[in-house]
């Protein structure tokens, strides 16, 4: 790669594009403002231009600092990634992490005790929910697949991300879309889809985010300079176009207006909770599954020190994977208006995905062979193999869940809030720990991190919440689900409803008591985090010999 | 088309064109050929530069 060496202040065409793009974004945003009945529309026109302002001011800030940026830059290194904006993704991920995790547990507690909510319409539980949803999967588990997927197919390609502006267009982008998406919840804008709840505009914005990942993945992809590409990045790139084909469909609505916040979705009735249990599934299936099982591809090898257990297995397990994944929707719509052969379709591909789930599980686990040692000085690695091992118990325990005889048992009650949270405490949450743990020395060029011991307080306090969690939901799940379906000898129903929720109580008060030790958890891994960024190390951790962290990055 | 085709085709083509691909998935990854390739991908999340 040839590098200017002059000191003239230079910008390249990525920045242009954007900078005139945002440009007319600030006026558009602007009219929008003034012309709008809706008073929540105007709000979100005003947080849209003065976003759109602020990127202008940081290309104008980038355009001045090229200059001196690039009299300082060292030109004998083979390639000089761009890891700044992984940086920002692994604060985001941590910031949004606790603020996610904190929504959550104060939901719990809501649901233990009503009160809570203040009667503030604010913190009514229908608002905030989807606050939580939104910002446990997509503001962290999102700002970790950018951050991690930057940093895997940089690596594993040898190659820079394209553009200059590009990644970081991405990634502010990605956080106005959360910041839309989080201020509408409170107020109320919502299109009533689950984990689809932000509306039109919103919708369109990430569209072109999204789309411009996309280009920037698949340009790196472009620019590699491996012949072959690793397989964490089919995985990624599976989650980044799959993503963006569900995301597309599911929100086909029509606007009341240019200058209203309301929409009505193209589909009516069945077809419509058709289309949105194809997507919400495979929000689950592609992004909170294939996109960490590229985190699992990459940083497991990496942190146990050994090549994948079989990299055959992997191209198996990557195509089954995204072949099945996308039939299994309808397991959602057991036992409604949905035809018959499509919920059994559905049922039937939720239990064909036990073999490539369990086939990646075991590729994973197996990873270690040889390795094993390691889980007893290492943390990190601990935290990782344990969300393979949870990755394998939840997608055991869906399929389960999918047959139709267990499904009129398990549906509508905590038994599914409690598998959800076994694969996202579990899985997603501590791989992503893991990621993050793994990533932060590589980053900012520290040898180890602040304190192992952190970590394993962390490991535990956190593993102990989930059980917490996912053991009470289970009881309370399975509880309701049983008291629901109970007939007195005069085929009456034996429960009122008032009595099940007073049954779930106390179940109610572990679950939140769990949730609040794994929010305590992540306090601590931010702390953790933060301390390493900084190039502190515990004196006690300082005798460790910092054996699995590899060479530092070459930049910088 | 009816309804009855659509899930008539479906039941049969559908399930003949995912076996297919499944084979295909399985073939690519198991011909002997494409070994030493596979190997070498596996090494590059170890390799420093």
């Amino acid at each position: 790669m040839t590098r200017e060496t002059t000191a003239k202040a230079r910008l390249s065409i990525d920045g242009w594009v954007t900078a005139g793009a945002l440009t007319i974004g600030v006026f558009y945003a602007m009219l929008t403002a003034a012309r709008t009945e809706d008073p929540l529309m105007s709000v979100h026109a005003y947080i849209f231009a003065g976003a759109f302002i602020l990127g202008i001011f940081g290309i104008i800030k980038a355009y001045y600092d090229s200059s001196e940026r690039r009299e300082k830059e060292p030109t004998d290194a083979p390639v000089e990634y761009n890891l700044d904006v992984i940086k920002a993704g692994v604060i985001a991920s941590v910031f949004w992490g606790i603020a996610g995790f904190l929504a959550g547990d104060t939901l719990a507690f809501q649901l233990a005790y009503p009160d809570l909510n203040f009667d503030v319409s604010f913190f009514n539980f229908g608002r905030l929910r989807p606050l939580h949803t939104s910002a446990v999967i997509f503001a962290f588990g999102g700002n970790v697949l950018i951050a991690t997927s930057f940093y895997v197919v940089q690596r594993t390609c040898k190659a820079r991300m394209p553009g200059d502006f590009a990644p970081w267009f991405v990634f502010w982008g990605y956080q106005l879309f959360i910041v839309i998406a989080a201020t509408g919840y409170l107020m109320g804008i919502t299109q009533s889809k689950e984990y689809a709840e932000p509306e039109w505009y919103a919708d369109i914005w990430l569209t072109i985010v999204w789309v411009v990942y996309l280009f920037v993945f698949l340009g790196t992809l472009w620019k590699r300079r491996e012949p072959h590409i690793y397989v964490a990045n089919w995985f990624y790139l599976a989650f980044i176009a799959t993503v963006a084909m569900l995301h597309i469909i599911n929100n086909l609505t029509v606007p009341v207006s240019w200058t209203s916040t309301k929409s009505y979705i193209l589909f009516a009735g069945v077809q419509d909770a058709l289309v949105q249990w194809w997507y919400g599934h495979n929000a689950v299936g592609f992004f909170l599954t294939a996109g960490f099982l590229g985190i699992m591809y990459y940083f497991v090898p990496k942190r146990a020190g050994r090549p994948v257990y079989s990299y055959r297995l992997s191209i198996v397990h990557f195509w089954s994977l995204i072949f099945m994944y996308i039939w299994a929707g309808p397991h959602h719509l057991h036992y409604t208006a949905l035809p018959d052969w499509a919920q059994t379709l559905g049922m039937t591909f939720s239990i064909m995905l036990w073999m490539p789930s369990w086939g990646g599980m075991i590729n994973g686990l197996m990873t270690l062979s040889g390795a094993w040692d390691k889980l007893r000085t290492d943390p990190v690695l601990r935290m990782l193999v344990v969300s393979i091992a949870f990755y394998g118990m939840s997608t055991f325990e869906g399929p389960v869940m999918a047959i139709k005889a267990v499904n009129s048992l398990s549906h509508y009650t905590d038994w599914t809030i409690g598998h959800v949270h076994s694969g996202a405490l579990g899985w997603v949450a501590f791989v992503s720990f893991g990621a993050l743990y793994c990533m932060v020395p590589w980053l900012w060029n520290r040898t180890q991190l602040y304190s192992l011991k952190l970590v394993s307080y962390h490991f535990w306090i956190a593993t102990f919440g989930i059980l917490l969690y996912i053991t009470s939901m289970w009881v309370s799940g399975i509880l309701q689900g049983l008291m629901w379906r109970a007939y007195d000898d005069l085929g009456f129903l034996e429960y009122s409803f008032v009595e099940t929720v007073e049954a779930m109580n106390p179940f109610y008060w572990i679950r939140a008591i769990g949730g609040a030790f794994f929010l305590v958890g992540s306090f601590i891994m931010a702390y953790n985090l933060w301390r390493t960024a900084r190039g502190d190390v515990r004196v006690e951790d300082r005798l460790l010999a910092p054996e699995n962290v590899p060479s530092p990055v070459a930049a910088e | 088309m009816e309804y009855n085709d659509i899930s008539e085709f479906s039941r049969t083509w559908g399930l003949v064109y995912l076996v297919a691909m499944f084979l295909a998935g399985i073939v690519y990854a198991f011909w002997p050929r494409n070994k030493a390739k596979f190997d070498h991908a596996a090494q590059i999340p170890l390799e420093d530069d």
